[in-house]
């Protein structure tokens, strides 16, 4: 059904015929604006802002609710509508292709632009005056060029400001090659290298705010040029190829050359090169391409590690990145650069390379040119199902990447709808890491995941076309989902770093913008309600069984109940394939599945000798799934913490995930709790009981991206306590996240796979109560 | 092995520095020798002087830099004639067997060598010559040697020299001037390497950090790129070549200026930058090539060495090695680079003997082990 462009222009047909797959490449062209273009040596990077339709679910509450108080609802009638609605998003688009496409390329745009606003594109880049008739003749759009270094920098700071794990460690010989750095709340001071033809050292201080401080003529084009001449290769990756195959010892000099060892007193070792290029001074020997590359390749990384080193230490940065052609993702100049600042500053600095190097003037002078839209006021997200993620950089390792490379790569970010920042409490968030398994590193945890997701697509394709049955066409679009959903799955099983670091919550999160992209926004919403409406109806028995115990009894029971409730887990194939064949499964048998104290992991006799002192000023609960585990366990656990007199925040997801409550959900369900259970409507009223939303739409959590009023709110409360349930908050992130005030952890383990990673069996429990050293020192 | 107390070494005075390319060799002639000493003289002895003070090249690469000698030098109470003899280190072998023929191990004299190649030829002078060598730390000899050689003066002239208005080349002109007080001073000892030095005084010094492209790789370059075999044969060449059809500047990416940085036209952007296109590399000459290696080389020493003084906040950059022989197009480039880009803050300092200080630095210690009590 794609309309397929070919185009063949000129003498180098073959070299610029290529086909346009619509679907795939400048997607959402017909609402695009705001076009900015970076036309480097070889590739061209197109960059546009679009806004995106999409379908979210949202609940509402009918309007008769309000007035039951506490009646029970007749049978049959749902408490709450479920209503598809359009949605309207930004997002940023961003394609790089190869130079020689620039033709088709902005024919295809031409015949699909719609647009008519868009006067101006901003470019850059050394090529941006060669092309410059060419674009404004084709998209008669006026070129407004941008400085190219103002816009490297923009980019840069955009870039490391909104893309978690942007920036990587690069080691040839770690268990992964790529290790990804935490997002660091401050990115300034930095220092960037940016070795394209020669090399230019700019340090940036704030974002308008940086200065070149130096240079190199010595850079890529010295590789390329001199490279050429010595091997008559005439491509740059060519030459890179040559130069990974040779060996530099028999051009150069080493130390061991002249000293015969180690020139021990100046800590020289005997491998050193001491004179590059110093044994080919003689006629009397032949010196194969190889070596001559790789003893250039040396020379040049080893020089301009040195001049990063001098001016990182004059300067005193300990941050710098490096960019440009002559790094853009080939392992073998990432390599030696590492080797080389590793060497030059005795492993003080490390070499810091980007995930999006290729894109950063693209988005710079798109920034430039979006000035009026305020772009950086909002916080923008990688979105997974759009972007082509790091290629891997080594080809022979992954067949797949060849057929991408020399055609297109595309990064696409989604606006988010809130400021996210870190949540105050953690105790150090520079170190801070969501993650509780790095499956980049740990390849049988990546294995086992990478299949776990794949054998429980087919129940989520099924789930999403139940959640659609009025829509004869969502078989088609589910299977398209299927389609992208374990393509993306394949790329990661061959380039597990395409997207920074692999995790849980990568995937799940992959899963769920490749669901959105096909406009499934909400697979469960129908699910949860059913579930919401026969959790609400036992609230008021479970609650007074819990009234009858003695406090002990009950304290051992709310948390019974809570773990239970979290049973109830859509998102885990053991109790799905459960819910599916066993509609009757309940609470009660949910107790039953629960392992008896001793847990797994077990520090409850702590909390509740915690619980006989004084109240917690102030709770934050991450809460976890609809139905039992939010109605019959989270609220009868918050209300006894309410009657402690301690203040409660119960944050919820902002948008959908599996069957996890939503903000908009909770809000209704505690409405209606509010309405039998006179406790919680008086903390309600007395704004003792604070519902925020998280600013998140994950299983996951990750405690650095909260929205900003969590933040606020956690703060003037004065929040002296955090409670994170369920598998994909406790465990597959957070498990060892340290918090400055004392952390509840709770979760049940419904995967047998982890359950036997962690020690236990399937239905294990964690209750992991927590009191920072810091506090406890007070006691 | 621990040098003799004795009152004076025995002749023949040598003091030796064995690089990576080349060897360096001082002698020392004496010229006040007396008719009875002359008459006690081994015959061994006598042969060795009169071979290497009659010639002016041994061998098909050995060379005397007459013009370098320094006459009428008082050392350890003699008077007499330092001589500065090199020779490519792949002659070594050669010359260690004519020391064995020379008969060289019956002279019971010490020979004081430095450089790596002291450690890496120590067991052929031994096998080969049955002959000891006196090891000496590279660094600890260049920097005594560099001392000594200016405080003695060349032959009645300063040893050092700098140029006057570097960033005119119309007006650029040598100077002589004196190290009067030297420290600190930034060492750059440019041999087939590059060792940068911080030095504080006579004995206190650091080795602040070193690049490998030094004149090993100009040379080495400029062989696979021109097919040239020596250092001269380079020289000639890059003398004659026009480096800005090789190297891509600034005004040929911007058309002029790169104002926004404060970058000249004519700076280099990318050496051999141009060498990416094939029409280019074309249209270029050997001598074009041998021209670009040599600027982009030097302009890379001048770099590195600048960013040193000014992490280490010294002022005087002096620059030495055999990479400066007969090269006026790198020392202009080193004090034009010095100058321009430390806005007038850095002076560069050159020596008249180049790379020898290393040599002469091994010499002393032959002799200054005579005068310790």
């Amino acid at each position: 059904m794609a309309t397929y462009v070919e185009a063949v222009r000129g003498s180098h047909s073959m070299d610029k015929s290529i086909t346009l797959p619509p679907d795939e490449i400048f997607r959402n062209l017909e609402n695009a604006k705001r076009f900015a273009i970076d036309i480097g040596g070889s590739l061209t990077k197109l960059a546009y802002y679009s806004t995106v339709q999409h379908k979210v679910a949202k609940v509402r509450s009918f309007d008769h609710a309000a007035k039951v108080s506490f009646q029970q609802e007749s049978d049959g009638e749902p408490l709450y509508e479920i209503s598809v609605q359009e949605e309207i998003t930004a997002r940023l688009h961003f394609i790089k292709f190869e130079n020689t496409y620039i033709e088709t390329c902005l024919d295809f745009i031409k015949d699909h632009l719609v647009n008519t606003e868009t006067k101006v594109i901003k470019a850059t880049g050394g090529g941006a005056y060669k092309f410059k008739d060419l674009i404004e003749k084709k998209l008669k759009l006026k070129v407004d060029k941008e400085d190219e270094m103002s816009c490297l920098i923009k980019g840069c700071n955009f870039v490391l400001k909104n893309i978690p794990h942007e920036v990587f460690v690069y080691a040839k010989h770690g268990d992964s090659e790529f290790r990804f750095q935490n997002t660091h709340p401050d990115i300034f001071p930095y220092l960037l290298v940016n070795i394209g033809s020669g090399v230019s050292i700019v340090k940036v201080e704030a974002e308008d705010r940086f200065e070149r401080i130096g240079g190199s003529s010595i850079g890529g084009g010295t590789f390329w040029g001199l490279g050429a001449l010595l091997t008559k290769t005439k491509r740059f990756d060519e030459l890179l190829q040559l130069a990974s195959r040779g060996q530099h010892t028999s051009v150069d000099m080493l130390v061991k050359d002249i000293y015969g060892g180690a020139y021990g007193c100046l800590g020289l070792t005997g491998d050193l090169i001491a004179s590059s290029f110093g044994k080919s001074a003689t006629a009397e020997k032949e010196f194969s391409k190889e070596d001559m590359a790789k003893s250039l390749l040396h020379m040049i990384s080893n020089d301009i590690g040195q001049l990063a080193c001098l001016y990182a230490r004059l300067h005193n940065l300990s941050r710098v990145y490096f960019g440009g052609f002559f790094i853009r993702g080939h392992p073998v100049t990432m390599h030696t650069i590492t080797y080389s600042i590793n060497y030059f500053t005795k492993g003080e600095v490390q070499a810091l390379f980007l995930r999006h190097e290729g894109y950063l003037g693209a988005i710079g002078a798109f920034l430039k040119g979006a000035e009026e839209d305020n772009p950086n006021q909002y916080c923008w997200g990688e979105n997974y199902a759009g972007s082509s993620g790091l290629l891997s950089v080594s080809p022979e390792l992954n067949p797949m990447q060849r057929e991408r490379s020399g055609t297109f790569d595309m990064l696409e970010m989604d606006r988010l709808e809130r400021q996210l920042v870190n949540l105050p409490l953690l105790q150090d968030s520079s170190s801070y890491i969501p993650d509780t398994v790095d499956l980049t590193e740990d390849t049988l945890a990546r294995e086992y995941w990478l299949c776990c997701f794949e054998e429980a697509l087919d129940g989520v394709v099924k789930r999403a076309i139940a959640s659609q049955k009025d829509q004869p066409e969502a078989a088609e679009r589910a299977e398209k989902f299927r389609q992208k959903y374990r393509d993306k799955l394949q790329t990661l099983r061959h380039q597990p770093f395409a997207y920074g670091s692999l995790t849980v919550r990568s995937l799940l999160d992959t899963r769920e913008h490749c669901l959105n992209e096909f406009n499934f926004p909400d697979p469960y919403s129908k699910i949860k309600q059913k579930e919401n409406d026969l959790a609400l109806k036992s609230y008021q028995r479970v609650l007074k069984t819990l009234e009858e115990l003695s406090w002990e009894q009950r304290q051992i029971a709310l948390v019974r109940g809570l773990l239970a409730g979290n049973v109830f887990d859509w998102g885990a194939k053991a109790v799905s394939d459960v819910l599916e064949s066993d509609p009757e499964f309940g609470f009660e048998k949910a107790k039953q599945q629960l392992q008896e104290r001793p847990w797994l992991v077990d520090t409850y006799n702590q909390w509740i000798e915690r619980l006989k002192g004084p109240p917690h000023k102030c709770a934050l609960f991450f809460v976890d799934n609809s139905g039992m585990d939010i109605i019959l366990g989270v609220f009868p656990f918050v209300r006894e913490l309410l009657s402690r007199g301690t203040e409660v925040v119960l944050a919820s997801n902002s948008g959908p995930a599996l069957n996890d409550v939503t903000n908009g959900e909770l809000q209704i369900l505690t409405e209606r709790i509010a309405a039998m259970d006179p406790a919680i409507q008086a903390s309600l009223s007395e704004d003792r009981l604070t519902l925020v939303q998280s600013g998140s739409s994950s299983p996951c959590l990750d405690l650095s991206r909260l929205d900003k009023v969590l933040a606020t709110v956690v703060r003037e409360r004065g929040t002296d306590l955090v409670v994170i349930e369920g598998m994909g908050r406790a465990i597959h992130t957070n498990y060892y996240a340290a918090l400055s005030c004392e952390s509840l952890k709770l979760a049940v383990i419904k995967n047998s796979w982890l359950a036997d990673r962690l020690g236990g069996k399937i239905f294990s429990v964690v209750f992991k109560y927590e009191v920072p050293s810091i506090i406890q020192g007070h006691h | 092995m621990k040098l003799k107390s004795v009152k004076k070494p025995a002749f023949p005075w040598f003091g030796m520095d064995i690089g990576g390319t080349l060897v360096k060799l001082v002698y020392f002639e004496p010229k006040d020798i007396t008719a009875e000493e002359e008459q006690e003289e081994v015959e061994s002895l006598k042969s060795i002087r009169r071979y290497l003070t009659s010639n002016v090249a041994y061998g098909k690469t050995g060379v005397r830099d007459v013009h370098l000698e320094l006459r009428e030098l008082s050392m350890c109470g003699r008077t007499g004639t330092l001589h500065f003899i090199r020779f490519p280190t792949a002659a070594m072998h050669r010359f260690i067997q004519m020391g064995r023929d020379k008969n060289f191990s019956s002279l019971h004299t010490t020979l004081c060598a430095t450089g790596g190649g002291a450690y890496k030829f120590e067991s052929d002078f031994r096998t080969t010559a049955d002959l000891e060598l006196v090891k000496l730390d590279e660094l600890d000899c260049l920097i005594h040697g560099l001392l000594y050689v200016d405080s003695v003066g060349f032959n009645g002239h300063p040893e050092c020299y700098y140029f006057e208005n570097p960033s005119d080349t119309q007006a650029c002109v040598k100077q002589p001037c004196s190290l009067a007080h030297p420290f600190p001073m930034l060492l750059v000892n440019i041999g087939s390497g590059v060792s940068v030095l911080a030095v504080y005084s006579k004995d206190n010094y650091k080795r602040v950090t070193g690049t490998s492209l030094g004149g090993g790789t100009f040379l080495g370059l400029c062989c696979l790129l021109t097919g040239c075999e020596t250092f001269e044969e380079a020289l000639e060449m890059a003398s004659k070549g026009d480096s800005t059809k090789v190297d891509k500047l600034v005004r040929d990416i911007y058309g002029g200026d790169y104002q926004r940085f404060g970058l000249q036209g004519s700076a280099v952007a990318s050496s051999f930058g141009h060498m990416m296109s094939k029409e280019r590399r074309d249209s270029i000459s050997r001598e074009d090539l041998a021209r670009a290696t040599l600027v982009t080389i030097t302009n890379n020493i001048g770099s590195i060495a600048r960013m040193c003084a000014v992490n280490e906040k010294i002022e005087r950059v002096v620059f030495v090695g055999n990479f400066l022989r007969i090269n006026t197009v790198s020392t202009k480039l080193l004090a034009y680079a010095m100058d321009f880009w430390s806005k007038g803050q850095l002076r560069a300092l050159f020596l008249e003997h180049e790379g020898y200080f290393g040599a002469v630095g091994a010499l002393l210690e032959l002799l200054k082990a005579s005068e310790d009590p």
